[in-house]
């Protein structure tokens, strides 16, 4: 224990002396975190809608209103007739086009309903998704039903359902980013900063030195997580706080559940970095390692962007090593949907810890030899 | 005469292929200054490391200070200290600071290191330096540093490779000086060197080659042999050069 205290006071020492690395450590996560965090907004903005009004009511009217008033919808025109709106949507001026029938209010009337038809530019299938569904909620208050098609005008599709969605009602995409992120920073970062703990010592020869004391690889590897833990932790809440001001996630779960998953995934990260620095014989090639094999594995395979569920069944299976795929399904359910409880979840992660740092600290011991 | 503080026999070290040391037999009596010579790639780093429990053998045993060290690796390393050819404290961190480590790596208690700190700055003509980054510190006072830290928890054996590798005349004999006070108080001192002025110094001496002890006796014992005046000559001669 002494000798762990030992270990950790000289590596805190190291981490608090480098005032360059420490400000990386400190500023590079919360960077991270704010320019993707709003890079990566899907939501939808400033769409430009041509709206055909051929009823001319006062019903029709109140649609148009309500629809450019959600502040999401900018009024790109008033096409006369049906011939302008397919060059609109060639020449880009439209995204969309809302075409009231004559007809409306006279069936808004008479059957408590009426159809309109809303045309989309299909080229850009994420945007046309959006704004198809942005549009039905819209209409949906109004009470109308849609005709949608992609593209130019043609069949009319019959009613559509109306999705109901829980937990992130509004749908704002930052909500569902925003906790990913911070999964995968973290993991990034984390690996990233004990990467070099070891290897550090390698180049420099002072790990010789250290290992011709009595000290056991345990104790070493053991002294070096602690300080990082510390932080990797600072590193955490500055994150979190990012997403819960910033960009105003929601944040739904516990606290202090959120406090525990969230050291315990650091923890698993800080592992990963110290049997990288155990395995590998210079800094540099430390870090690209702890890079290479955190970020794109986290962006790609964790759920982060697109849902395990809907990956190839072998890349489900890499999917179920990464210890972001776990985290994130832990921290969106708890900020997004309040619950507090993952045991398998948990357990797979602290698997992950203990049986990175035993590896680490087997590899370490074997290392001189 | 007490057991030896080095004895080894046919300790030998290979790898892959190549043999770094060749079975090596040695004894040294406790309180000697012996001097581990030899060309540069002849093996006697890797023999140290070997006799601090650094690197196992691939053969033959050696006993360190009464300890099996092919058996018992770890429990050598309380009992030796090492300086290591490469200066290998920790640049960024103050005289101190190192001292206070490697102490707490030891498992010595706070008080202990407190003492030993002062006392250790005070013989190496270190004190007033405590708050000082070591990066900052001159050569020749990082390996007096260097050896105050490797004799902090009071090894009965020290095994100093190289320790007084690029100073000046001045430095280096300060630096004998206190090989000769640790060895008057009778720390065995096990140290290599490529200046054949301070091999003169030591009680008895051992040239390497290639993986082979090629000849050990006293500097004038070697000298009779060789029939040469000096330590110079008596090493190029048995290196075959």
């Amino acid at each position: 224990m002494k000798r762990i205290v030992a270990i950790s006071r000289k590596e805190l020492l190291h981490i608090l002396r480098d005032s360059r690395s420490l400000t990386v450590a400190i500023a590079m996560p919360l960077l991270l975190v704010v320019m993707y965090g709003y890079a990566l907004d899907m939501e939808l903005k400033d769409l430009q809608l041509g709206i055909m009004d051929q009823d001319h009511s006062p019903a029709s009217r109140q649609l148009v209103r309500t629809t450019i008033s959600s502040g999401f919808i900018v009024d790109a025109g008033r096409p006369a007739a049906r011939e302008e709106i397919e060059p609109a949507f060639r020449q880009g001026r439209f995204q969309a086009v809302l075409v009231i029938p004559r007809g409306y209010e006279e069936d808004l009337a008479s059957r408590g309903g009426a159809d309109v038809q809303l045309l989309v530019d299909g080229a850009d299938a994420s945007t046309a998704a959006t704004v198809d569904n942005y549009l039905q909620a819209v209409l949906g208050l109004t009470g109308q039903r849609l005709r949608v098609q992609s593209g130019g005008p043609g069949t009319a599709p019959g009613p559509q359902p109306v999705p109901r969605i829980l937990f992130n009602p509004e749908l704002i995409s930052s909500h569902f980013i925003v906790p990913g992120l911070v999964a995968i920073v973290l993991i990034m970062i984390c690996a990233l900063l004990t990467s070099i703990a070891i290897t550090r010592e390698k180049e420099t020869g002072t790990l010789e030195q250290v290992l011709t004391t009595p000290v056991l690889a345990g104790q070493v590897i053991l002294g070096k997580v602690l300080p990082y833990l510390a932080l990797g932790s600072l590193d955490a809440a500055l994150v979190l706080l990012a997403g819960r001001f910033l960009f105003g996630v929601p944040m739904l779960g516990s606290l202090p559940a959120l406090i525990l998953y969230t050291g315990l995934y650091v923890l698993v990260a800080l592992a990963l970095g110290l049997l990288i620095s155990a395995l590998v014989g210079t800094q540099r090639v430390a870090m690209m390692l702890a890079l290479i094999m955190t970020m794109l594995p986290a962006m790609i395979l964790s759920g982060f962007i697109f849902p395990v569920s809907s990956m190839p069944l072998p890349l489900q299976g890499v999917a179920h090593l990464i210890p972001a795929t776990y985290f994130l399904r832990i921290i969106r359910g708890l900020m997004l949907a309040g619950r507090n409880w993952y045991p398998m979840e948990t357990a797979v992660l602290a698997g992950m810890a203990v049986f990175l740092l035993a590896v680490a600290i087997r590899k370490f011991r074997g290392r001189l030899d | 005469m007490s057991e030896p503080a080095v004895r080894t026999v046919g300790l030998t070290r290979a790898f892959g292929s190549f043999t770094a040391v060749a079975g090596i037999d040695l004894e040294v009596p406790p309180g000697e200054i012996f001097g581990f010579l030899g060309a540069n790639g002849a093996g006697k780093t890797t023999a140290i490391r070997m006799l601090t429990g650094l690197l196992a053998p691939s053969a033959g045993q050696a006993w360190v200070a009464g300890v099996p060290v092919h058996d018992k690796p770890e429990r050598v390393k309380p009992r030796v200290g090492y300086m290591s050819q490469k200066f290998s404290l920790y640049d960024d961190l103050t005289v101190a600071e190192n001292l206070d480590f490697f102490g707490g790596a030891y498992g010595l208690s706070r008080g202990r290191i407190a003492r030993r700190r002062a006392e250790l700055l005070e013989r190496v003509d270190l004190t007033g330096q405590e708050g000082r980054l070591t990066a900052d510190l001159p050569l020749g006072w990082k390996q007096r540093l260097a050896l105050a830290s490797a004799i902090l928890h009071q090894p009965s054996i020290v095994f100093l490779d190289e320790p007084t590798g690029g100073v000046d005349p001045i430095a280096r004999r300060a630096f004998w000086d206190l090989i000769y006070d640790l060895a008057a108080a009778g720390t065995t001192v096990f140290v290599t060197t490529h200046y054949m002025d301070e091999a003169e110094y030591c009680g008895r001496v051992s040239i390497m080659v290639d993986g082979r002890i090629e000849a050990l006796d006293t500097p004038a014992g070697l000298k009779r042999t060789y029939g040469t005046r000096s330590m110079q000559e008596v090493f190029l001669k048995a290196v075959g050069a």
